[in-house]
């Protein structure tokens, strides 16, 4: 008996060393939770935020950074604007893509249509690329989520931004029917359908029939102020009060209710206002 | 038969690529209609039972039966090579010492099946959708699998109870061919249920939304199943031996006589030799396997090394550390057996120095985590000095280096009681000597050259050629000696039993330390799927799906290992009683 306390007593000192060594020996790095199917408002978003979406994916569930990092296990991408263009007349590119955005679109669902030299699956001579097809597998992004990576990557690496923010929902934006979908076609139409004329003036509106002005006037507000302010203005109305007026006037929801055309088509229009 | 090496699997992980992504194209079985793909489940899809946490639970229960499972698979396999050499040699130690380990696997068996059989309810009880998913793709396996266990359990029963009936001339070999038969069934069973592991980590036969074609030898030859096969192999029996040499350690300490001593210190240095045998190519066979995660996918490949299991392998090395110490203690202390040892014990205490700067080298990580004054102070996350050590490269060097020194500790212990008669004595050490200087400075040389004069690319392009190298000194050198200490003379009798009582401490030390590396090893193999049952295609959506931190992951182990020791303990107990005889006077009636 004697000896079974003995090794149990032994054996129990090894595995609580063990524990307490993982425990208090080695850093107690708390693992990222579950990605969430993210609920994306793509139609209230501006090019900025939509960039800043692809930052958060790049960074995030995409899991890019596992490989393009400055380790050397991908390339780095941070002239990719300038390169990927370079690569498309690469007598190894064995893809479809014209322009940058679609080169960039096809290295993320398509990786070996160009595999930089040294970054080639070992024993592939270069012709196929360990990276796996972001829109499959443990990634999944959605043709959204891609394009604002691809917004992101152009964005900061210099380039110019040319990919579009989608209009369809996204991945997990839930399902909406076609009517409500479409966007308005004319600035016209917006102000109509958010009945922004009840409380402001717009260029070419009927003064007589909108005697009272809630708001500031916007007929020529476009000589004022930039296009910046006026989006900013839209999405927070708060964020900077005209002078004369009070704070809480106009409601917050635009940003949720405007679609993406709808909001840049407005903000234009203002801006012509002169 | 499965793949032989990475480029030939690399044929069906070309499929599996293609059809676990966007791009479907691949033309599913006509059976395909028939399958339904993966369930998106959520939170409330998985059955609770108040005050047991699901995740934990089926962990343990798994985690048990993996172990014993491991045990009672690497128990047939040395015993029948121990049976084959008895039979050879006619020495009739080897017969009855096989024979002693497998009356202490016959009880795990029995504990494998129940914790078998309550790993398939646990899963069944809190996991049902992902059960069904397996078993809508692997149903024939599954069969199979039942049968297989009937035939294991019959065969292991006439090989154990038929031992001493089988004895002598052809019965001999009848016994020995079902010894054969029960290893093949063995590892059969163990392959099957490493296909169902392995589908989870690397999934094949099914497309993006996990609707199966229909090919179900597709599916269990997934990309990473020979890679776990082999490593599971190998690791089984250094674990198989590990244990068994617990038993004759706690035997050992319990013996009542000289000659219980001398027999049981016999079992286990047998048992300590099967260990160290499998743990020398074990390392080769994990980081196989690892390549072969990097092969499969880049993404899980860092994640595994790079990402938040990273800090994993540092324990991992200290637990390997403890293993190749332990090991190496145990067979100095057994060159106490001989006095014709005794020349040798001045160069011990290299070897112990060698091992122990390896092991730190091993140890080392390499990046620290910091403050941000601490990073300033040190200009970055990596130690000046002691930052290159962190890297593969000075890892893949100090393991070959451990290997190789272990080896030496061998050759020592070999050689203790004789000495070789052959006229070409000199020629044959220096060959010798030659073999281990040359070897270990190619294994210095590739270390340092990719790991500091290349691109961070190929730098673990140096374990090829230091694997290599390692395994030529051990065959070479093995070789070499045999040769040389045929008919060599025994300058002092070795006297089993003389063993100092720690030196049974080591080989507990040895199988404790490998129960709780291997669950630690389990838990990572695991956790590699992060948010996923089955990877990409099936997703984990209960309430358990987070990663979770080390410390944690560490104390379920350490719950487990206890929880198996305790069973082992009553295992050696058994076994204890069973050879116990009471004499009760005066409680049974005599009859005329």
């Amino acid at each position: 008996m004697i000896n079974i306390i003995k090794v149990s007593g032994f054996s129990l000192l090894m595995i609580g060393g063990f524990s307490a060594y993982s425990n208090y020996g080695i850093p107690q790095i708390i693992p990222a939770p579950p990605p969430v199917e993210e609920k994306l408002e793509l139609g209230a978003m501006t090019m900025d935020q939509f960039v800043a979406l692809g930052d958060r994916i790049y960074n995030g569930k995409g899991t890019c950074t596992l490989c393009h990092n400055a380790m050397g296990r991908a390339p780095m991408l941070d002239r990719i604007g300038s390169v990927a263009a370079e690569n498309l007349k690469n007598p190894n590119y064995r893809g479809t893509a014209k322009t940058v955005e679609e080169y960039l679109h096809e290295s993320l669902v398509k990786p070996s249509a160009f595999v930089t030299a040294g970054f080639g699956k070992a024993g592939s001579n270069d012709t196929e690329s360990p990276m796996p097809d972001v829109s499959g597998g443990g990634i999944g992004l959605s043709e959204a989520e891609i394009a604002a990576v691809i917004a992101y990557l152009q964005e900061s690496s210099g380039s110019e931004v040319t990919v579009a923010i989608p209009v369809l929902p996204a991945s997990g934006a839930g399902t909406s029917n076609a009517e409500e979908a479409a966007p308005l076609k004319t600035p016209e139409e917006v102000i109509a359908k958010y009945t922004c004329g009840v409380c402001h003036v717009f260029a070419g509106h009927d003064l007589e029939n909108r005697p009272g002005t809630l708001g500031p006037n916007l007929a020529r507000i476009g000589a004022t102020r930039s296009r910046e302010y006026l989006r900013q203005a839209l999405l927070d109305p708060d964020a900077v009060i005209a002078k004369g007026y009070a704070a809480g006037m106009m409601p917050k929801t635009y940003g949720e209710q405007l679609k993406a055309q709808e909001l840049e088509m407005l903000v234009n229009y203002m801006a012509k206002s002169k | 038969m499965p793949a032989a090496n990475a480029s030939e699997a690399a044929a069906p992980a070309a499929v599996q690529t293609t059809a676990a992504t966007a791009n479907t194209a691949a033309v599913p079985d006509a059976k395909a209609a028939a399958y339904p793909p993966a369930p998106k489940l959520t939170a409330s899809d998985y059955p609770t039972i108040r005050g047991v946490n699901s995740r934990v639970a089926v962990w343990l229960v798994a985690q048990l039966h993996l172990w014993f499972g491991a045990f009672v698979l690497a128990v047939p396999i040395f015993v029948f090579i121990i049976e084959a050499i008895g039979m050879a040699t006619r020495d009739e130690r080897y017969d009855n010492m096989a024979f002693e380990f497998m009356k202490v696997s016959i009880i795990a068996y029995s504990l494998t099946a129940i914790l078998g059989g309550l790993l398939t309810f646990s899963l069944v009880l809190f996991y049902p959708d992902l059960f069904k998913y397996l078993a809508t793709i692997f149903k024939g396996s599954m069969f199979a699998y039942a049968l297989l266990f009937f035939a294991e359990s019959a065969i292991l029963y006439i090989y154990y109870y038929g031992w001493h009936w089988l004895q002598g001339g052809n019965k001999k070999w009848v016994h020995l061919t079902l010894g054969l038969l029960l290893n093949a069934v063995g590892c059969l069973l163990m392959f099957l249920a490493n296909a169902w592991t392995t589908f989870m980590m690397s999934p094949a036969a099914v497309d993006a939304a996990g609707v199966f074609n229909g090919d179900t030898w597709a599916a269990i030859h997934n990309f990473l199943w020979n890679p776990i096969n082999i490593h599971r192999f190998v690791a089984n029996v250094a674990y198989g031996g590990s244990i068994i040499g617990a038993y004759a350690a706690f035997k050992f300490l319990s013996a009542r006589s000289k000659e219980e001593r001398a027999h049981y210190d016999w079992i286990g240095y047998n048992a300590n030799f099967i260990a160290i045998s499998a743990l020398l190519p074990l390392p080769f066979a994990g980081y196989y396997l690892t390549a072969e995660m990097y092969a499969y996918s880049q993404q899980m490949g860092i994640t595994l090394m790079g990402g938040v299991f990273a800090w994993i392998f540092i324990i991992q090395a200290v637990l390997i550390g403890a293993l190749f110490l332990s090991a190496n203690y145990y067979l100095w202390c057994g060159m106490g057996r001989s006095e014709g040892a005794y020349r040798y014990n001045p160069k011990i205490k290299y070897i112990a120095i060698v091992l122990v700067v390896a092991f730190l080298v091993w140890f080392t990580p390499h990046t620290l985590v910091l403050t941000n004054a601490e990073l300033k102070s040190l200009g970055g996350p990596y130690h000046q000095y002691l930052g290159v050590l962190g890297l593969m490269p000075a890892k893949n060097t100090a393991v070959n280096f451990l290997i190789v020194f272990t080896f030496l500790s061998f050759m020592f212990y070999r050689r203790a009681n004789k000495i070789a008669t052959v006229s070409w004595v000199t020629t044959g050490n220096a060959i010798q000597i030659a073999l281990f200087t040359v070897g270990l400075i190619n294994i210095t040389l590739l270390g340092v050259y990719y790991g500091y004069f290349t691109n961070n690319v190929y730098k673990v392009a140096a374990s090829i050629p230091q694997v290599l190298t390692t395994l030529t000194i051990l065959v070479v050198s093995t070789i070499i000696d045999t040769l040389m200490y045929k008919g060599a003379k025994e300058v002092a009798p070795l006297h089993w039993g003389r063993m100092p009582a720690r030196s049974q401490y080591a080989l507990f030390l040895l199988a404790v330390a490998f129960t709780w590396l291997m669950g630690l090893m389990g838990y990572v193999r695991s956790a590699i799927r992060q948010h996923w049952h089955v990877q990409g295609v099936f997703r984990d959506n209960s309430v358990d799906a987070f990663t979770p931190d080390l410390g944690y992951a560490a104390n379920i182990v350490s719950i487990g290992t206890i929880l198996f020791m305790v069973m082992v303990m009553f295992i050696f107990w058994l076994n204890a009683i069973n050879s116990r005889r009471a004499i009760s006077k005066g409680y049974w009636k005599k009859h005329a």
